[in-house]
């Protein structure tokens, strides 16, 4: 880990004399520098323990998009006179998160919130934090764009309800109707299920059958004894759906279920922000952009923190303002908009804040289909296909 | 039927012509040679790691392709397909521009943020200039004075100084910025937008833009009309602008900057390249893998060339 640390402080470095070197060259043309502070800020929440012992997730998770966007945008920047600091703040557990957040918004109107649905939604009520613009870039829970939804809130992850409406547009595609689902025991899971019922509604497909994954047994050594019997009463289905957010037990049901049957959701075919097996639309260039940086693979938290400061950083190019009510509103503008990589222009939706994205469906080694899938029709843009759409939102907070 | 007896007519128009189609193929590491008095593929190149850019010396004496993936640009012998040597450009070179002198070669490094100058004599790096984040387009002036690199990310048009190696300007443009050319008479300076759905066109002598090419298809949706790879006619009247996922080109008038035709093409049109007479276009069609031949006076395809895998970069020998 320290030596990951090193290697990444030695890059900026570099990084930064490569900026400075490009404003030696483009300073005499330009007026005085616009200052452009951005902050992230993560409350630090241990994760509960999983049967795998494969590497956890990367401690820099989310923070490294942030740090990438940021070098981006610097790029841009010193052409432009504008320069981009990133103030990063780790909120360990027990600690005040509010009082964190205080601190921040004291510096900088722009933060990046990396932070459990409750506590982003008190961050984005504080009296501090009015006139700011907030960046969920970790949450997917519908109701943050929904009855829940913050006007200084924007949200550059894709909601659950975007991520399993992609996956059962290729189900539907694909005529698999018939499902079954097992879920896991955490309650982010049973919110996920609830996204993958719902989607399947929208998208007429059936959930005929479910079961809650109830062993404690290491599955590492049993899953291959256990799974079959526990699948075999499934009955005949296209595919098995799972619901295991934590990725605890999902990892151990594909080629063991009583059937030959695919499985989506947590594993298998799985709709994602973002994936190391992204490569078209100039996706190629952002993952080795982001190797170089950080030695590891760009994950969906990456892209979201990187999506949000590089959406920041497009409106501050474009706007030529640092000014956060201005930037919003060109931000919720049809003016705006991101390339992000994933082959078409990415915005924002003007009644929740989300950002509109394809969601790539991903195997381990390959994308198998990026929603939209062709046929789903929108009168706008099918990208509103994916998740609530303006006459079903219950966000009334950007009704102004 | 149709189109046989079309390809019949145009064989007898067109005789003994031995000039040729060079289109590099992305994903094959190879270079496909069609004859344009036969449209067949008559030669199949090997090369290095993904070629992409790809244009001749300007007496046509040797080619030069960029082989991103080997981070090298190769000097091809057009008659024998021998790599006659290997230019140090930089990592990544994707596209590039061969200046008026034909010596300097200027090459957008796209995953360095730079621009590289080879002395294509020496084979000496003469210069290198820090651009915004992955560069792609290239060109230069017609009198030489001017090259400019356009960043994909940074979405804007570096201007250099081709006398200091320096840059003088930067322009913004609309996302994702691919291709740059300069006008025949040097006057304008035209930009592509991917993601953004538009060309931008500048006043060359002061950098001002002077007006956006827009795209409108019925049955598309704008997110699919991507602008990416183009080329003027020649007569200053229409450039050909493909348009990626849409698999179309469109025929833009250059007086009005209005779309006058949409002609289908393959899957995911990435360049072009015209006929010695500029009586046909050639178009690269990546995903389909072949190459489309239009008929620039009917504006009708003509016929499909199956090529290798992901072509991407075409360049006329007459």
């Amino acid at each position: 880990m320290t030596t990951e640390t090193v290697h990444i402080t030695a890059r900026l470095r570099q990084l930064a004399c490569g900026a400075l070197l490009c404003c030696g060259i483009a300073l005499p043309a330009m007026a005085e520098t616009l200052a452009v502070p951005i902050g992230w800020l993560r409350v630090q929440v241990p994760p509960p323990p999983i049967l795998s012992n494969l590497p956890p997730p990367p401690e820099d998770l989310g923070l490294a998009g942030a740090r990438l966007g940021r070098d981006d945008n610097a790029t841009t920047g010193s052409f432009m006179g504008h320069d981009y600091r990133l103030t990063e703040t780790q909120v360990p557990e027990g600690d005040d998160v509010l009082a964190a957040a205080r601190q921040a918004l004291a510096t900088t109107p722009f933060l990046l919130v990396d932070a459990p649905a409750g506590l982003l939604v008190q961050i984005a009520d504080l009296p501090e934090a009015q006139g700011a613009l907030i960046f969920n870039v970790a949450r997917g829970e519908d109701a943050l764009r929904g009855a829940d939804c913050r006007a200084n809130i924007l949200h550059s992850a894709p909601s659950d309800s975007m991520l399993t409406d992609a996956l059962m547009q290729f189900i539907a595609w694909r005529r698999w109707s018939d499902l079954v689902l097992i879920q896991g025991s955490h309650p982010g899971d049973a919110a996920f299920s609830a996204a993958l019922e719902s989607s399947a509604t929208k998208f007429g497909q059936k959930i005929t059958a479910r079961k809650t994954w109830a062993f404690d047994a290491d599955m590492r050594r049993n899953a291959s004894a256990e799974v079959p019997l526990f699948t075999q009463d499934f009955g005949d289905y296209d595919l098995l759906l799972l619901s295991d957010t934590l990725d605890d037990f999902d990892r151990y049901i594909p080629f063991n279920t009583w059937l030959p049957r695919p499985t989506g959701g947590t594993e298998g075919v799985v709709p994602a922000a973002w994936s190391p097996s992204v490569e078209q639309s100039g996706a190629a260039q952002l993952q080795s952009r982001f190797t170089d940086l950080t030695g590891r693979q760009m994950q969906s938290a990456d892209y979201a923190a990187w999506a949000a400061v590089r959406a920041l950083g497009e409106a501050v190019t474009r706007a030529n303002s640092a000014d956060p009510a201005t930037l919003r509103a060109f931000l919720l503008s049809d003016q705006f908009q991101l390339a992000g990589f994933k082959g078409r222009p990415q915005n924002f939706r003007d009644w929740d804040g989300q950002m509109r994205q394809p969601i790539p469906l991903v195997s381990d080694r390959a994308v198998v289909a990026l929603a939209p899938i062709e046929g789903f029709m929108h009168q706008q843009t099918e990208l509103d296909t994916l998740g609530t759409d303006r006459p079903e939102t219950a966000c009334t907070a950007f009704t102004d | 039927m149709r189109t046989a007896t079309i390809a019949a007519a145009l064989l007898a128009a067109f005789p003994a012509s031995a000039a040729e189609i060079w289109v590099t193929n992305e994903k094959d590491n190879t270079v496909s040679v069609i004859d344009i008095a036969t449209l067949e593929v008559t030669r199949t190149i090997p090369t290095g790691e993904r070629p992409r850019g790809i244009t001749f010396s300007k007496d046509y004496s040797v080619v030069y392709i960029c082989a991103s993936d080997s981070d090298t640009v190769q000097v091809m012998d057009p008659e024998t397909g021998q790599i006659l040597h290997e230019l140090p450009s930089g990592e990544d070179p994707e596209q590039f521009a061969l200046h008026p002198d034909n010596r300097h070669l200027y090459i957008a490094n796209e995953d360095d943020a730079i621009t590289t100058v080879v002395d294509t004599e020496t084979k000496q790096v003469v210069a290198q200039i820090n651009v915004g984040i992955e560069p792609e387009g290239m060109a230069v002036s017609p009198d030489g004075k001017v090259a400019i690199t356009t960043s994909e990310t940074t979405n804007m048009a570096h201007w250099i100084d081709t006398e200091t190696q320096q840059l003088f300007a930067n322009t913004l443009v609309d996302s994702r910025p691919r291709h740059a050319e300069f006008t025949d008479d040097g006057s304008q300076l035209w930009v592509s937008s991917e993601i953004g759905g538009t060309i931008t066109v500048f006043d060359a002598a002061t950098q001002e833009e002077l007006g956006k090419v827009r795209f409108d298809m019925p049955n598309v949706h704008p997110d699919k009309i991507q602008p990416v790879g183009f080329k003027f006619d020649g007569n200053s009247e229409y450039a050909w602008v493909a348009l990626g996922p849409s698999n179309h080109v469109a025929v833009v008038n250059m007086a009005s900057l209005e779309v006058e035709e949409y002609v289908l093409v393959g899957r995911r049109v990435w360049h072009m390249a015209f006929s010695p007479d500029k009586s046909q276009l050639f178009t690269t069609n990546g995903v389909s893998g072949d190459v489309t031949v239009v008929d620039v006076a009917s504006r009708k395809p003509i016929k499909t060339i199956k090529v290798g895998r992901y072509p991407w970069g075409a360049a006329l020998r007459p």
